[in-house]
């Protein structure tokens, strides 16, 4: 059993595959939304490569965003935000139905809202667009949890589903703080991204990262893909684009950091991400314990209930 | 549409502070829900708790010399875990591979450990009901009962564990304190059954236990709540809140109708009570997980209260 909680060099090593150098560095990805067109060719490629079946068809309303979640039959999800810009009315034709006097949402401009999100003119709306996946946790809660072995981290530092050993229990699904992975009902087991582990046993990119057309899905070594992240953020704060920060970088947050993270040009939740997701299993010891004391609290009830009175 | 509060109010008046506004993508959830049926898992945190309080009965019976309260709560023991296993096969996407259970003994995740909970307790209590039916092996039939009342507090108890490392708020938030909920609720509904099953003369001992449960629970369902924070409001509010509230209320009133009443009619109806009670208890905490995870708000306000205290603290976070 390796650890819980905490910052950890060698995410394979506690596993078990053996020390560094014995095992390959860890993969994963770096997501840069700032980037994102919202083609959806990742979620495309991955539905291929994958052979994931359909999910059915359905228009939400929700912007160009008719895939809606992460799930068991969808690995990557690109999220539309739409997010209403307050200007100032120059008595201009601006875009809108006749009548509509423009949003007024109290996003401040200035500064912020100078960002390149909303470069989308007078009354525009600020786009964001960032293609969501399986965060492959440093410490994964649905790995800790899963009760046959099924769930196991790969050489790679991946975290895989192995479809011949599920047998659909649905533990996975609540400990999961992001809600990534899921049951396909029609199947009854577990499924979710793999990192595409039989392209990383053959060298190859993942079939997402492979399809990004704007390297906005960067596949690579984590170490690196961290200080490549780093880089970028500092370039995009140079540039006065102060919104940007990075998602599920950092070694020292509540799951140890994501094998897949992200850099965001808003708050988390806007994404539909959880702001500071913590894995479960790091109470685990205080749960133990105090399952240990109301057994044993039963087990004195038990006995109380029988001393004395003799009825 | 994001950046829209979930705005609305739930369960009337008890509110006293305003909603904090919150945003989220397009008010989704962001926790997956839980895939397990309410009839199978709840019921099987109502059959597992039984079962298991139950072969602790059945042992202090049988020490004590109680044969009409030891047969009662060994049937028992046997059928709240024989009907409690079929529920949670039941449950599984491939039953078939309900033996994949046994296949590892992992620490980090107490449905495997619960396995191996569940397994010996089965067949230990089995023995001893199959012994004490028939007469046969009678120091085998003892030993295995020994064997099933050690297990049963932890059979008992575990699965607060189990729905406690989740991260679902209601759950989750509620770990330390679970255990002990679910230790009394387990030692009233087998004392209410034994109060309504079991011979008069023999069933002190129950009345005892069953008293002693639902003071545990109640009090631990108390505590628990009020240290949950936001993640408490599932439990007062809608319709997990109205199953708490009936369930504190038929556990409160089984509980002193047990201690009052000494006539045939009002026991078996105190223990009815606290049968019903553990039932509620078990279905409302976990609808309250299921409530706490469709509904952004418990994700997003806490975590983010939690960023930006540590954000004021540039000490950095703990």
């Amino acid at each position: 059993m390796g650890s819980l909680f905490g910052p950890l060099t060698d995410v394979a090593g506690d596993a078990g595959h053996g020390h560094d150098g014995e095992h390959p560095p860890r993969m994963g990805f770096f997501t840069d939304t700032s980037v994102c067109i919202g083609c959806k060719a990742c979620e495309v490629a991955c539905k291929e490569w994958n052979d994931v079946p359909d999910d059915g068809y359905l228009l939400t309303g929700m912007s160009y965003d008719n895939t809606q979640e992460l799930g068991a039959s969808t690995w990557r999800h690109v999220a539309f935000v739409e997010k209403p810009v307050t200007t100032t009315d120059l008595g201009l034709p601006g875009m809108g139905p006749p009548g509509w006097d423009g949003y007024d949402s109290g996003v401040p401009s200035g500064d912020e809202g100078a960002d390149q999100a909303t470069a989308s003119g007078d009354g525009g709306v600020r786009w964001l667009m960032s293609s969501d996946v399986c965060k492959h946790c440093t410490h994964a809660a649905c790995l800790d949890v899963c009760p046959t072995g099924s769930l196991f981290r790969t050489e790679f530092g991946t975290v895989v589903v192995q479809p011949d050993i599920c047998n659909g229990c649905g533990y996975c699904v609540p400990a999961c703080p992001y809600g990534v992975i899921d049951i396909r009902k029609e199947d009854g087991r577990a499924f979710k991204c793999t990192l595409c582990y039989d392209r990383l046993k053959d060298g190859e990119t993942p079939a997402c990262a492979k399809a990004c057309p704007t390297e906005s899905i960067q596949y690579g070594e984590v170490s690196e893909l961290r200080q490549r992240a780093d880089r970028r953020l500092a370039e995009l704060h140079e540039k006065g684009v102060d919104v940007a920060r990075l998602y599920g970088r950092d070694p020292d947050d509540g799951v140890g950091g994501d094998g897949a993270f992200f850099l965001l040009l808003d708050e988390p939740e806007v994404y539909g991400l959880p702001p500071d997701p913590v894995v479960t299993t790091r109470d685990l010891g205080s749960m133990w314990r105090n399952v240990g004391a109301a057994a044993l609290a039963l087990a004195g009830l038990g006995v109380a209930s029988f001393v004395g009175r003799r009825s | 549409m994001s950046g829209q509060p979930n705005g609305r109010h739930r369960g009337g008046e008890r509110s006293v502070v305003p909603e904090v506004e919150f945003e989220s993508y397009y008010g989704r959830q962001i926790l997956k829900t839980p895939t397990w049926q309410p009839l199978d898992i709840a019921g099987y945190l109502f059959l597992g708790g039984l079962a298991g309080a139950s072969g602790v009965l059945a042992e202090g019976a049988a020490w004590t010399g109680r044969p009409g309260l030891e047969r009662v709560a060994r049937i028992a023991a046997v059928g709240g875990v024989g009907l409690g296993t079929v529920a949670l096969v039941h449950d599984l996407g491939r039953p078939s591979r309900f033996v994949n259970m046994l296949r590892v003994l992992k620490p980090t995740s107490p449905m495997s450990v619960g396995s191996f909970i569940l397994a010996p307790f089965a067949g230990l209590s089995t023995v001893a009901l199959a012994s004490n039916l028939t007469g046969r092996l009678p120091l085998l039939g003892r030993a295995s009962g020994v064997g099933a009342g050690v297990f049963g507090p932890a059979l008992a108890t575990y699965t607060a564990a189990l729905i406690g490392d989740t991260a679902v708020p209601s759950w989750h938030e509620g770990h330390k304190e679970m255990p002990f909920v679910f230790a009394g609720s387990a030692s009233s509904a087998a004392g209410g059954l034994a109060l309504v099953v079991a011979p008069r003369a023999e069933n002190g001992p129950a009345r005892r236990m069953a008293v002693g449960g639902a003071a545990l629970e109640l009090a631990s369902g108390e505590l628990m709540k009020r240290r949950m924070g936001l993640a408490a409001e599932p439990y007062r509010t809608g319709g997990s809140g109205r199953m708490m509230k009936a369930a504190e209320a038929l556990t409160a009133v089984g509980a002193l109708g047990s201690l009052v009443g000494r006539s045939r009619p009002v026991t078996v109806l105190a223990g009815a009570c606290l049968v019903a009670g553990s039932v509620l208890t078990r279905f409302g905490i976990f609808k309250a997980g299921v409530v706490s995870a469709e509904d952004p708000k418990y994700t997003v306000i806490p975590q983010r209260e939690r960023v930006e205290a540590a954000a004021a603290q540039p000490a950095g976070r703990l």
